[in-house]
């Protein structure tokens, strides 16, 4: 924290008691709100997302101590008057319009007139002075008006600090446009706190609280009545606490979605699929994304599976209750690894069905493998002939032990057989 | 950033050698390298925060128990330096890469990281020769020579015998050998040319077109047959357009249905790593062992420039045959390198 020379000064006196201590150190802050941003606003890079700082809070009562700031606030005007008290945010972001720039910069410009050409009235350091006076000096802020990053500000917001302690990677957060900025605004007491107590409340586990809100701090903004309602709604669905909390967990932006929108989702699985509700819900449990994105890129992979495949539709049933990722898979690489292994490997669509984890794994771990087995002449996939190799221990293997129990040859061999390819 | 992570980051300078596999483009390699790369570093602990002072209200002294709350400083670690607010040390690691493999191809690749990756531009311009196995199909023509393509035509092969094909191969060769002596202008009727091509030190000088140094038949299995070439100066879809017309001089249609680089210069496809070996452990080591070869091009580019300044063709040819002496695999490539370093030792001083 930054202390000019006469605060210390007037520390040291004691004069001033503990209760006003508080008061002078916030005024500090806001004081060197006040005076620094306006004379150094700058604009705005244009790429990089930029932290805003500017003077806000003169018009604020402080609780505990009433009556000195009320003669500090009257120096800059201040349109916001939603603005809510605060005891240690001295941080706030705002695009302002230009006319708040342009007054703010007429009214602290003419108080740095005012220091500048009374320099003779202007006491020595060592003159002592009393409480009103001491109270109403004004020192530049060392925080940064404009910044590309959050680390000027995090020690000095109480918001930002506690979320760091959380487990925020706040320099995730800051690379995305307009949420450093956004946090930054936020007030820990009256947004932050009451959110985090309801995902608690949901039965989020406070470790994962941190990377829920890298992924998706938007859910600080989001109002509580909404938040609540879609929690009653995915109750009212069924859904039991744990898994609620669960889906929340893996899918950060599901609570952002309304209400509407979820249930559009659901209906959608639940009829395409042909599924009973119970099913749907185990899918959804397992995979929440799904909720979350467009319905486009899954309904053409159901008609791929349908037409280009040629998988019944019992068989897709299966599939995609064994592996949901199948739904939200690359088009592209599904249609690569399936022509190999049907084409190919000679795989027909009842057993791939069976084993739906090969449509998941990587096609060159699949291509490497099944070539290798095939210069071992051991690649038998008939599950009614001897040494029969079923796909999921052909995909899920780590190397070491598919080259000794499945393709029964040294690593070194597989190595080497990889570099013919 | 923390001492461990600079130490590591040092001993990351040099080329090695990758194998691509086929069906991936050359940039996801190297982006893949460059994330394990980038993974090892921050993992490295991060340097100590900075300790600033602040002012907290708290109870002063043990003596007095009443609820006196004082502002008294103390040093606290500073959040500015926390890494969740500064981010990972590395946020990117130069991988510089040799010559490119398109994605239909597999085979050698070389990367280089932090100084070596300035050699990377002396080791393509420094006219290497380079390895490739081609893999082709009699029968069919498609339109980008791959056997993946659209099929133009479909012929009978019955008629070729490996015999024929040799034919082919060996007057594409002379037709090759030609080129070369043309691109290396140099008058064969002098005794020193003569001795040049004798050991087949004959080199092009500036640009030339994609020139074969060596071609044979590997395998011979119709409509599959296997060649193998050394090249100068080639695109891959030169090499699978080089399998068209083999097909073509032999009155069919073939397809390419693989390209596999096994050397590109001095890096052979032994010590090349494959997709499990692409850690920093491993990668560290394939930098020591091609040591030697990188020093030797670094030395061979350097003496390359003084003797461009020398201004003699005959030298010149002797600094840029040392690089190729070492890259052909032949019998006679010992008596060649010891002939090499006394005519370069000579002709330094």
């Amino acid at each position: 924290m930054h202390l000019c020379q006469r605060c210390v000064f007037v520390f040291r006196c004691g004069r001033i008691s503990a209760a006003v201590q508080q008061s002078t150190r916030i005024l500090h802050q806001r004081s060197h709100d006040t005076r620094s941003t306006a004379a150094m606003l700058q604009p705005s890079h244009k790429q990089l997302p930029v932290h805003n700082l500017s003077q806000k809070y003169n018009r604020e009562t402080w609780r505990p101590c009433g009556m000195h700031l009320r003669a500090l606030s009257s120096s800059v005007q201040n349109n916001s008057s939603h603005l809510t008290q605060k005891k240690d945010e001295n941080h706030c972001v705002t695009y302002d319009s230009s006319d708040l720039h342009q007054e703010s910069s007429q009214a602290s410009l003419s108080n740095t007139h005012n220091i500048g050409l009374d320099a003779g009235v202007r006491p020595s350091p060592f003159q002592e002075i009393c409480e009103e006076e001491a109270v109403r000096i004004q020192v530049p802020s060392a925080l940064p008006p404009v910044s590309f990053t959050l680390r000027p500000y995090v020690d000095k917001s109480e918001t930002l600090s506690k979320l760091v302690q959380l487990g925020v990677e706040l320099w995730k957060l800051e690379q995305r446009p307009n949420v450093g900025s956004m946090l930054v605004k936020l007030d820990f007491h009256a947004d932050v706190a009451p959110r985090l107590l309801f995902l608690k409340d949901l039965g989020v586990e406070e470790p994962k609280l941190g990377s829920l809100l890298t992924k998706n701090p938007f859910i600080l903004t989001e109002s509580l009545e909404n938040l609540e309602a879609r929690v009653a709604y995915l109750r009212s669905k069924k859904f039991s606490a744990q898994s609620v909390a669960a889906m929340v967990s893996k899918a950060p932006y599901l609570l952002n979605f309304s209400v509407k929108r979820l249930d559009n989702r659901l209906g959608f699985f639940q009829q395409q699929l042909g599924l009973s509700s119970e099913k749907t819900q185990n899918l959804v449990i397992r995979l929440p994304k799904l909720l979350c994105g467009s319905l486009e890129p899954v309904k053409e992979n159901l008609k791929v599976c349908e037409l280009e495949f040629g998988f019944r539709e019992n068989e897709i049933r299966h599939i995609v209750t064994t592996v949901p990722k199948v739904l939200l898979a690359n088009k592209r690489k599904l249609t690569e690894i399936f022509d190999f292994v049907h084409n190919t490997m000679g795989i027909p669509h009842s057993l791939i069905a069976k084993f739906p984890q090969v449509l998941n794994a990587k096609f060159l771990r699949i291509r490497e493998r099944h070539l290798f087995l095939e210069y071992l002449s051991r690649a038998q996939y008939q599950p009614s002939q001897p040494s029969y190799i079923s796909l999921d221990r052909l995909v899920f293997l780590p190397d070491e032990i598919f080259c000794s129990d499945v393709a029964l040859a040294s690593l070194e061999d597989f190595e080497q057989f990889q570099k013919t390819l | 950033m923390s001492i461990q992570a600079v130490r590591l980051f040092r001993k990351l300078d040099g080329l090695f050698a990758v194998y691509k596999p086929q069906g991936v483009h050359w940039k996801l390699v190297r982006d893949t390298v460059e994330s394990h790369l980038l993974k090892e570093l921050n993992s490295c602990p991060p340097p100590p925060p900075r300790l600033t002072v602040q002012f907290q209200l708290l109870s002063s002294g043990e003596n007095r128990s009443s609820t006196d709350l004082t502002l008294s400083p103390s040093m606290v670690p500073s959040l500015a330096d926390h890494p969740q607010v500064t981010g990972p040390q590395f946020h990117k690691v130069h991988v510089g890469i040799g010559q490119r493999l398109d994605a239909f191809s597999s085979g050698v690749l070389v990367l280089g990281l932090g100084k070596a990756n300035g050699l990377l531009e002396h080791l393509c311009k420094a006219h290497v020769t380079r390895d490739y196995t081609l893999e082709g199909e009699f029968g069919k023509a498609t339109d980008n020579f791959c056997h993946t393509g659209r099929v133009i035509e479909k012929t009978t092969y019955d008629h070729v015998t490996q015999d024929k094909l040799e034919r082919v191969l060996a007057m594409i060769q002379g037709t090759n050998q030609k080129a070369l002596i043309m691109y290396s202008q140099v008058d064969l009727q002098t005794q020193e040319a003569y001795e040049l091509a004798l050991k087949g030190l004959l080199y092009p000088h500036g640009k030339s077109p994609p020139i074969l140094t060596g071609l044979r038949c590997i395998h011979f299995n119709p409509p599959h047959f296997t060649l193998e070439v050394q090249c100068l100066n080639e695109t891959q879809k030169y090499l699978r357009k080089l399998i068209h017309e083999v097909g073509l001089e032999l009155r069919t249609s073939a397809v390419c249905s693989g390209v596999r680089r096994t050397r590109d210069g001095p890096f052979t496809v032994e010590n090349a790593l494959t997709r499990q070996q692409w850690t920093t452990d491993n990668i560290i080591q394939a930098i020591a062992n091609f040591r030697s070869t990188t020093r030797k091009i670094r030395k061979s580019g350097i003496y390359r420039q003084t003797a461009a300044q020398s201004n003699t063709s005959i030298q010149e040819q002797k600094s840029k045959g040392h690089d190729d002496a070492q890259n052909f695999s032949c019998d006679t490539m010992v008596d060649r390198e010891s002939d090499e370093t006394r005519d370069e030792e000579r002709t330094k001083f």
